[in-house]
């Protein structure tokens, strides 16, 4: 509650938007997602040889649908990457942690996910990075609980 | 291998926190004592229940409270057959716009206590308020307006708030 202008209490009350959506996910999502939950991170070829991670179900250029998947490494290079030191609830960690992309080894782009480094000055553009894998994995982009740094344990 | 993976829960949430302001405050504090009260524009006349503080169609502030009946008409209404998580009532219920005698603008809510199939525009209903230790400043306070033995009004008498 505040104070009106003219005196007295407003009220305020909590107020949640909220829709249960199911998502589907066509046939490049759906292969992408099952790889995750099986622990295998698929990529898929454009037509120019490229390998893109996440796949995309049409050739970016020339619009083409694309159906060659490639399965590419577990580690790969931060390529970009910003701190978060006050996760939000949503966020994927509990504690700070790096959005990145990262570029897995064998693909040709980078996909966004979480570093988790422990700490900002342990980031650079450019550091290796490996996948820490949820225990259980159901096929969903958070089967792959964040990704480390390669070298620790 | 099990299954492929077809779909994904995607859910959506916004937490907010609703401020009702100074002239929702005053409607809710009126529902709090099982009283609707309105305001009325200083310039048309007309009776907004609940108030928006300000007149929709001349923006000057409504300032004159007018308390406003708990019966009314049902102008407009449509059977919700579809059920959905977070309310309050089962479906098949009317939801309905109901012009509380006195007001010149209807309210939404639900209408229950009868068969969905007898509900028609012109009825008369009056709210149904919870029981008086359960009554807040909120518009759950109406559990729900049921029918009234009285004649339909006619549709001239509220074919101006449709």
């Amino acid at each position: 509650m505040s104070t009106g202008a003219r005196g007295g209490e407003i009220f305020a009350a909590p107020y949640v938007v909220e829709h249960t959506f199911r998502r589907s996910l066509g046939p490049v999502m759906s292969r992408f997602l099952t790889g995750l939950r099986d622990r295998r991170i698929e990529g898929i070829r454009t037509r120019d040889g490229r390998v893109m991670v996440p796949p995309k179900e049409y050739d970016p250029e020339t619009s083409e649908a694309l159906d060659e998947f490639v399965e590419v490494g577990q580690s790969g290079v931060v390529t970009t990457w910003s701190w978060v030191s006050s996760p939000k609830q949503k966020h994927p960690l509990g504690r700070p942690f790096a959005w990145a992309l990262i570029q897995l080894d064998g693909a040709d782009t980078a996909m966004l996910h979480a570093v988790d480094a422990g700490e900002e000055s342990k980031m650079r553009t450019g550091m290796r990075v490996r996948v820490r894998w949820r225990d259980e994995t159901v096929g969903e982009i958070l089967d792959i609980s964040c990704f480390e740094p390669e070298g620790e344990k | 291998m099990s299954k492929p993976v077809k779909s994904i829960s995607a859910p959506i949430r916004l937490d907010y926190t609703y401020a009702a302001g100074e002239a929702t405050t005053r409607f809710l504090r009126g529902v709090a004592q099982k009283k609707l009260i309105g305001q009325r524009c200083p310039i048309t006349g007309k009776v907004y229940v609940p108030s928006a503080g300000a007149s929709p169609t001349h923006g000057v502030p409504t300032t004159e409270p007018v308390e406003v009946s708990d019966k009314g008409t049902i102008t407009t209404f449509c059977i919700v057959r579809i059920p959905a998580e977070n309310l309050s009532v089962q479906p098949p219920f009317v939801a309905a716009s109901v012009l509380l005698d006195g007001a010149d603008i209807a309210m939404f809510h639900v209408v229950s206590d009868c068969p969905v199939e007898e509900v028609r525009m012109g009825m008369r209903v009056q709210a149904v308020w919870v029981p008086d230790e359960e009554i807040g400043p909120t518009l759950k306070s109406i559990k729900y307006f049921k029918p009234i033995d009285e004649p339909d009004a006619d549709f001239d008498s509220y074919k101006e708030h449709l």
